[in-house]
């Protein structure tokens, strides 16, 4: 099969995860959506790899997973922090950075 | 140990006394830290006699030690030192300073028994009297300044020391504004003096002044006035007495403390302290003589209307002040120390006589309300009476001695230094007839109802009130607690009025013409330099001054005695016949109403008029909202981009990437 395939694969989840982010309000699917991303960089970094014969690409897609966990406890960790504090939960309310 | 050691031990005492009860008096109970200040000066006090026994044992050229204990700055041939200088004049101030001030603290143990702040309090005396003994003991001009400024600063704390009392903390400032008034001088002297002689410690600069400077020159002249400046700012002289009379808001011993040991002896200290320098400016010193003399009189004219107890025995204060200066200036220098050690006992002790009567009267100090305390309270009537005698000069006592050899200092000066002389006669009559006003009106006539108490064995109690403007006060804070103390029943005021009762009788034998003179040989070294103080009048002339002294004393006391308990009444017809004079001396000659047309209100005027149209107007609207506005417009483009969206930022993060990435990808085809 063609490495092209993958791409496009990966390039479609990687638009449905910047869709997410932008459009949704729920930390959790903001979460959900930043996987897909990441995840989407992981298909196109193993296809590559595997299309060139070398391992690099596929250490690269374990020390990304090895990220995204880290990523999502914190991610998780406030969204814990906000619902104990009883804030909405919904990234649109938390707006105090406006200038 | 030398002189030096113990000099330093001096002002260890009551600075560890001032450290350990501010620091520990949550854990001290009770009396102790009253005890503590009063051991540790009395430590100093220790320390002093041991510095005059060390002096003492040297020959008279090598009574001037100077000591080091470390250098703040040395440039070229200019160094400044933490340096102390001993010599018999040093001493005999630490001597006066720490003994009478011991007596003070151990009186304040038991007078400030029942005070909210008693901890405070004696953290703020202790201090007071380190900055004294700093002042007297400073080796040059850089120690003389700090300490001028430390006693400045813990005037205002203790006058200040009832602090919810508004009529208080306006004097502290007072005396504060004024007090600075005179460091500004000080502190242009050690200037001029620093430029032309080009050394800031004493014995140089007195040794080497006079190849600096003609007699006469302008600018010793301007340093000599500068000195004066803070001198008398210190010393409460005209015109710059106005903080005395109102440092009468602090407790009672403060009062005390102020007046005899501490505070107003330093100007008379410092004239003393820097005769080389006044001898080579004779006009400045003629100046101070003059200003003392008037000062004296002026004095002794408002104290005989005013009828705060406590009042009248700081115009008082300010009139012997006067003598003091008015000696000094005229090269009667240890004469002029005489009545600063006299005057220190007698002083301390009518304060203290003053403070167990206003404790009778439940805090009121208005003489009109006195009266016929005699019988409740023989202790202070006794003791306020001998503060009175020797005040009034009453032949025998300290007083007596030590006011006519100023005197006769003058008229031995000839000229129209005996002007000064005879005007100095006229103040000891004033003296004479105001201190006996004060007996009189407090301790004879009908008894009052707090007097009648007291005999029936039970001290006054009133609501707590300002005296001065009768306002209720509130005791929670900062304010003397509910009880009240007299001297019969407190043994440590006894204790520490009876030395001083005797030493305003015995004091003035130290120097008895013809038969001894103790201090002025003590002091010869200091003074060995100065022609004009080896001139000293014949002992006749002083015997003839000191019968026509005591002569006018006795008549200024049997003209009280007649016009207050023979006629009363007679003080009533004086006011109604000449109630002009009355309204003059009752208002004080109008000089504080003169200070504040001519300074406090313009100033308040300009301070409020920059407030309201320079700092709102100006500051505020113009050039702090100008900036800000300029920069609030400037960056509103920058600030509409935060919007503060968690999705705004990501799709701005992802339009640049794409950008970017765009942008190379186009370039690199």
């Amino acid at each position: 099969m063609e490495t092209t395939w993958y791409l496009v694969l990966s390039a479609f989840i990687f638009a449905i995860g910047v869709s997410g982010v932008i459009s949704r309000r729920n930390p959790l699917v903001v979460l959900l959506c930043l996987e897909l991303m990441l995840n989407a960089g992981n298909l196109a970094l193993v296809a590559f790899s595997r299309m060139h014969g070398g391992e690099a690409g596929q250490v690269f897609a374990l020390i990304v997973m090895v990220i995204a966990a880290c990523e999502v406890v914190i991610g998780l960790g406030i969204i814990v922090a906000m619902y104990r504090n009883r804030l909405p939960i919904d990234i649109d309310e938390m707006s105090e950075l406006r200038g | 140990m030398s002189a030096t050691s113990y000099g330093w031990l001096v002002l260890a005492f009551p600075l560890a006394g001032t450290l350990i009860i501010a620091f520990g008096w949550r854990v001290l109970p009770g009396r102790v830290p009253g005890w503590i200040a009063t051991s540790a000066i009395f430590l100093a006090f220790l320390s002093s006699i041991g510095a005059l026994l060390d002096l003492l044992d040297r020959s008279e050229e090598e009574r001037q030690l100077v000591d080091t204990a470390w250098t703040y700055a040395s440039t070229g041939n200019f160094k400044v030192g933490l340096e102390i200088l001993v010599d018999p004049l040093s001493v005999f101030m630490c001597l006066v300073v720490s003994g009478v001030s011991f007596l003070i603290h151990l009186y304040s143990v038991a007078y400030m028994g029942g005070d909210r702040g008693y901890a405070r309090y004696f953290a703020y005396l202790n201090f007071f009297v380190f900055s004294m003994l700093l002042l007297v003991l400073a080796g040059n001009f850089v120690i003389l300044i700090i300490g001028w400024a430390f006693v400045g600063a813990a005037s205002y704390l203790l006058i200040s020391f009832w602090y919810r009392r508004q009529t208080a903390v306006a004097a502290g400032i007072k005396a504060f504004v004024i007090n600075v008034i005179g460091d500004v001088g000080l502190v242009i002297a050690a200037f001029l003096i620093l430029d032309n002689v080009g050394s800031l410690d004493f014995l140089p600069v007195f040794q080497t002044a006079h190849d600096h400077f003609a007699t006469n020159d302008s600018t010793i002249v301007w340093a000599c006035l500068m000195l004066l400046v803070g001198a008398f700012a210190k010393s409460a002289q005209l015109p710059l007495h106005t903080w005395l009379p109102d440092a009468m808001e602090g407790p009672t011993p403060v009062s005390a403390l102020i007046h005899a040991a501490t505070m107003v002896t330093a100007g008379v200290y410092l004239i003393a302290r820097m005769h080389p320098l006044f001898e080579l400016a004779p006009t400045a010193a003629d100046i101070g003589a003059i200003l003392g003399c008037a000062t004296l009189l002026f004095a002794g004219t408002v104290a005989l209307v005013v009828t705060d107890l406590k009042r009248v025995i700081a115009y008082s204060t300010i009139s012997q002040i006067g003598y003091m200066v008015m000696g000094v200036s005229m090269a009667a220098y240890s004469a002029g120390l005489f009545h600063l050690m006299t005057h220190a006992f007698f002083k301390a002790l009518l304060f203290m006589g003053a403070g167990s009567v206003i404790g009778a009267m439940a805090g009121i100090q208005d003489m009109d309300r006195m009266g016929g305390f005699r019988r409740a309270m023989p202790f202070t009537f006794v003791t306020f009476a001998i503060g009175a005698l020797a005040r009034a000069g009453f032949p025998g006592t300290s007083g007596w001695f030590s006011k006519d050899e100023i005197l006769a200092f003058a008229f031995n000066r000839g000229g129209w230094y005996a002007v000064l002389g005879v005007l100095g006669y006229v103040g000891a009559f004033l003296t004479a007839f105001y201190s006996f006003r004060m007996v009189f009106r407090v301790f004879y006539g009908n008894a009052v109802p707090e007097a009648v108490e007291l005999e029936s064995g039970h001290v006054a109690h009133g609501e707590p009130m300002n005296p001065m403007t009768g306002e209720p006060e509130d005791t929670d804070v900062g304010f003397p607690g509910p009880e009240h103390h007299v001297a019969e029943r407190a043994w440590p005021m006894k204790a520490a009025m009876g030395p001083l009762a005797l030493l305003a009788i015995v004091g003035g034998y130290v120097a008895i013409p013809g038969v001894d003179n103790v201090i002025a040989n003590f002091l010869e070294p200091v003074f060995a330099d100065s022609p004009l103080a080896q001139d000293e009048p014949s002992t006749g002339a002083e015997w003839l001054g000191l019968v026509i002294g005591g002569a006018i004393s006795i008549v200024g006391i049997g003209l009280a005695w007649t016009i207050y308990l023979r006629r009363p009444g007679t003080t009533a017809r004086l006011v109604e016949r000449y109630p002009w004079a009355h309204r003059f001396l009752e208002h004080k000659w109008y000089f504080d109403e003169a200070y504040g047309a001519l300074f406090v209100r313009p100033f308040a005027t300009f301070g409020s008029f920059g407030r309201r149209v320079i700092e709102t107007d100006f500051v505020q609207g113009t050039i702090v909202g100008g900036a800000t506005g300029v920069v609030r417009v400037s960056t509103s483009f920058a600030r509409a981009i935060q919007t503060g969206y968690l999705r705004a930022y990501a799709l701005l993060l992802l339009v640049g990437v794409a950008g970017l990435t765009l942008y190379f990808l186009i370039n690199s085809s």
